[in-house]
């Protein structure tokens, strides 16, 4: 179906070519996974692959991409249109039209088919990917997760015979993440469609995965069944880092495969790490009671109570629109807050100027680049200096210690996503907040920015200060979080230690929490409590 | 049983053609153009409102149907205050002496306050009145037909203007979006120092950088899903059917100016208007016949489109014929001063119009609400 022949690409400029001699095929029907880190190549390599690289981003392809027997040489991407379906990590960037039928029929339009058959066709797909109660609602007022799986559905009308996905999942919450990737496994085997798929969150996927694709970056690619490939690539889920601790033979890659092995383990590990308590001794920096933020008749928040403690992590999960980040917002002193109310030193933030304010709490943004605006990372700390009255250079140490190696004069666009937080976090912590509030940090970073991000948390935490996580990141959490709180319809829902809250919920449970029980949340748990003969 | 099962079907909600509309209400403001009579023009409003408030759906454009009420009103007004301020002295019946501003030499001609006359203050009104109803009949047009759909109904030939547009209108609520975005990033940061300049430069480089950065993920999501398949034509094609539109567009402008002022020569009318529209399809034709391209769930042209868009005809053809019969009551005197006069025939005529609200199927559910359709079959499986 696909077929690579000797590929090799550089962009324009680069001295390295992003993809090297790159031979590979794959046939009908199967799914496949492509992994690596940010910036490797994935997107480029999915690219290729209906001739959007390097007809509309340029650069210089060497080599053979071929689809169903038509080769991306001879033709512009448009040409590829009924052959391969494409879909974004920004539904909403891609969509032309306003409603979800005539979303849906876009594609087909183009592409001159009889109005029958786009009516049934339509008709069909509504029904398909369970969006038929959603078809003449206007995309902007849709879930992320609804959105997503209209997007697939626009693709799909055209019925293309390869699918290729960059990072579907990477805006949504866990549910909705479920139910687009659930969407794909049932296309794959109900319809035989070949897939081709980006994904940072591998553990969802690797159950249905025939094949996987490991970029390095180094331009070459590594590929093979699942296991084997797993065995030796330095970014994997926790499931298989478990496997690997425990010599399992071949990797476990579904829950279920590793539960049934799991039971010598669980004998053989000693008692389960002790936890420090969800809150400190001392009197909490912030609290706050009765907070309310309602946009109009919307009730975002709805009379939270919240106290955060000095050295603390606490964690808030929930769906998207439950409120999280408009709890934030309003605990800062920037957003909205109709009732309730605010205290940090002995002040309610929300009086004090903007810039007094972020010098008590500080918050990093969900587009954390909208704080950005300058040409160069080095023009950014020194206005962050400034702003913050902190002596010259505090900003660019701060920046060394979070991420180290960032070039001064980059512009902050072209940093990877994980740089680019560390820089927007030195900017906010160059004021030098005892609060920290960070909305969704884990977005689009890949494992090794995650394990980075936890490890500047731990030691935020550690100098004294309460930080805040809203995330999705369920693995995430059992990494960093003293204490949980669930959000939904702007209300706490479970506010506890982190192994109560994620231990005791079927939908939260980190993989290794499923695997060996409530009282683990983390692989390095399970490594600190093997018998030292194992370790 | 036959026939009511028509009538049923007949009368069954759905949304018209949005070109039934637009030459509902442009045939409407055609008759407001024709006359300054107040009668008729605010029965041609009363007919325009009770359609209006029968056969909108709520959508929000149709909500924004009071804007161009407020908007006719505003116009009237100006009328009569410019008459007032800049001098209405023509006619005989003075009812008001201000004191007049006298102004330098090089002003002359122009004249600030002064005595104001019963004939040039009802002049002023009149005259408002007929652009204030002309006005509103455009908004009517906008409040019973998506302007969006009327962009999807235009000729193959066209398609890429329209899409250009509809892309275009909904870059606004994103920009906006954006912006407040930024603007509350930017306190984060505690608002910065620096000037003015400096605070916009703050807002504005996100904000652009953002739009950029989505318009080119557009463009890439459109050429991956096919957008300009089109087949290629020859330059010799392309040139005569350019041609064939320019002429036939130039023919329908001379043609329209020529029907709307009664003074032009009347060969420069309606024969030009239909030769250069004549013309004009033809180019359409040619041009969309190289598009590949289809649509899906198109608007179709039923018997009720052709009710509505015939009695929006009906009333402009009724005014024009009386105003060649008896224009005296079409535009009354301003010379003498008297209640102006209305005969049947003009009356009549701009009654027609009032038909579509009985005679239009009412409008299809509005767009955001859901449909109410049952929980799909997990088997099903596109053929």
């Amino acid at each position: 179906m696909i077929e690579l022949d000797h590929v090799t690409f550089w962009y324009h400029g680069h001295a390295e070519p992003v993809l090297a001699d790159v031979t590979l095929s794959v046939g009908e029907g199967e799914l496949v996974l492509l992994t690596g880190r940010t910036g490797a190549g994935k997107s480029t390599l999915l690219g290729t692959l209906n001739g959007l690289v390097p007809h509309f981003t340029g650069g210089h392809l060497e080599g053979t991409v071929s689809v169903g027997g038509v080769t991306t040489r001879s033709r512009p991407p448009r040409e590829f249109a009924h052959l391969v379906g494409m879909v974004g990590q920004d539904p909403l960037a891609g969509f032309v039209t306003d409603t979800v039928e005539e979303e849906l029929a876009y594609g087909m339009e183009q592409l001159g088919l009889p109005p029958q058959v786009m009516r049934r066709r339509v008709e069909e797909t509504l029904d398909l990917l369970g969006i038929a109660d959603l078809r003449r609602r206007a995309l902007r007022t849709l879930s992320g997760g609804q959105q997503q799986r209209v997007a697939i559905g626009s693709v799909l009308t055209m019925h293309p015979r390869v699918l290729v996905l960059d990072e579907p999942t990477s805006a949504l919450d866990p549910t909705a993440a479920e139910d687009v990737l659930a969407t794909l496994a049932r296309l794959v085997q109900d319809l035989g469609t070949t897939v081709l798929l980006a994904e940072h969150r591998m553990e969802r996927v690797i159950p249905f995965a025939d094949r996987m694709l490991y970029v390095p970056g180094d331009g070459t690619v590594v590929d093979g069944a699942p296991p084997d490939v797993l065995r030796d690539v330095p970014i994997v889920p926790p499931i298989v880092a478990l496997g690997r601790l425990a010599g399992w033979e071949p990797l476990p890659m579904s829950v279920r495969d590793a539960r049934r092995r799991a039971e010598p383990l669980r004998a053989g590990l000693r008692a389960a790490p002790a936890r420090p308590a969800p809150t400190g001794d001392g009197p909490p920096l912030l609290t706050s009671a009765g907070v309310v933020v309602r946009y109009g008749p919307v009730v975002a928040v709805r009379g939270v109570d919240l106290d955060l403690h000095g050295g603390k992590v606490l964690a808030m999960m929930g769906r998207n629109g439950s409120g999280k980040s408009s709890l934030l917002w309003a605990l800062q002193g920037t957003g909205p807050r109709q009732g309730g109310t605010v205290r940090a030193e002995g002040t309610d933030p929300r009086e004090l100027p903007a810039a007094k304010a972020r010098k008590i709490v500080g918050l990093v943004p969900q587009t954390a680049s909208d704080l950005l605006y300058l040409e160069s990372v080095a023009d950014e700390c020194t206005a962050a200096d400034l702003e913050s009255g902190a002596e010259p250079g505090f900003c660019r140490n701060l920046l060394d210690r979070i991420a180290p190696g960032v070039e001064p004069d980059r512009h902050p666009r072209d940093l990877s996503e994980g740089q680019r937080l560390a820089l927007v976090l030195a900017v906010q912590l160059s004021a030098a907040p005892r609060v920290v509030l960070l909305d969704e940090p884990t977005r689009g970073l890949d494992y090794p920015a995650k394990a980075a991000l936890a490890r500047v948390i731990a030691t935020l935490a550690a100098e004294g200060r309460a930080v805040v996580v809203a995330t999705h990141d369920v693995e995430f959490v059992a990494a960093v979080a003293d204490r949980v709180v669930v959000m939904a319809e702007g209300e706490i829902v479970s506010d506890g230690p982190t192994a109560e809250v994620l231990g005791g919920s079927p939908a939260f449970a980190p993989q290794v929490t499923k695997i060996l029980g409530a009282d683990w949340l983390t692989v390095d748990d399970v490594r600190a409590a093997l018998p030292e003969a194992v370790r | 049983m036959m026939r009511r099962g028509a009538l049923t079907t007949y009368f069954l909600p759905r949304d018209l053609h949005p070109l039934a509309w637009w030459t509902w209400t442009l045939g409407l403001a055609v008759a407001a153009s024709r006359t300054t009579n107040p009668w008729l023009l605010l029965t041609i409003l009363a007919v325009v409102c009770h359609v209006v408030v029968a056969r909108r759906s709520d959508a929000p454009w149709a909500l924004a149907f009071r804007v161009y009420l407020y908007l006719g009103a505003v116009i009237v007004l100006l009328r009569v205050a410019f008459r007032l301020v800049f001098g209405g002295a023509e006619g005989a019946t003075i009812i008001l002496r201000l004191p007049e501003i006298p102004l330098p030499a090089w002003a002359a001609g122009i004249r600030l306050f002064g005595a104001v006359s019963a004939e040039s203050l009802l002049g002023g009104f009149y005259d408002g009145l007929r652009l204030a109803t002309m006005v509103i009949c455009l908004g009517a047009g906008n409040a019973l037909a998506n302007p969006k759909r009327l962009l999807k109904a235009m000729p193959p030939a066209l398609y890429e203007i329209g899409t250009a547009v509809t892309v275009a209108l909904s870059v606004f609520p994103q920009l906006a979006e954006s912006v407040l975005r930024v603007r509350r990033a930017r306190k984060l940061r505690g608002g910065g120092g620096g000037g003015r300049v400096r605070a916009v430069r703050t807002i504005i480089i996100p904000v652009l950088e953002d739009a950029l950065d989505r318009s080119l993920q557009l463009a890439a999501s459109m050429d991956a899903r096919g957008y300009g398949r089109a087949g290629t034509v020859q330059a010799r094609a392309r040139f005569v059917t350019g041609l064939l539109m320019i002429v036939g567009l130039i023919g329908v402008c001379v043609g329209i100016y020529a029907t709307l002022d009664g003074s032009t020569p009347r060969f420069l009318a309606a024969p030009v208007l239909f030769s250069g529209l004549a013309v004009a399809l033809v180019g359409f034709r040619f041009a969309g016949r190289r598009v590949h391209r289809t649509r899906y769930r198109p608007d179709r042209w039923h018997l009720a489109e052709l009710v509505v868009a015939a009695s929006g005809v009906a009333v402009a053809v009724a005014l024009f014929a009386t105003s060649s019969v008896d224009p005296t009551n079409l535009n009354p005197s301003l010379t003498n001063l008297s209640w102006p006069l209305l005969s049947w025939p003009p009356l009549c005529g701009v009654l027609l119009g009032v038909l579509p609200a009985f005679l239009s199927p009412p409008p299809g559910t509005p767009f955001t609400a859901a449909d109410g359709v049952p929980e799909p079959a997990a088997e099903k499986v596109p053929a």
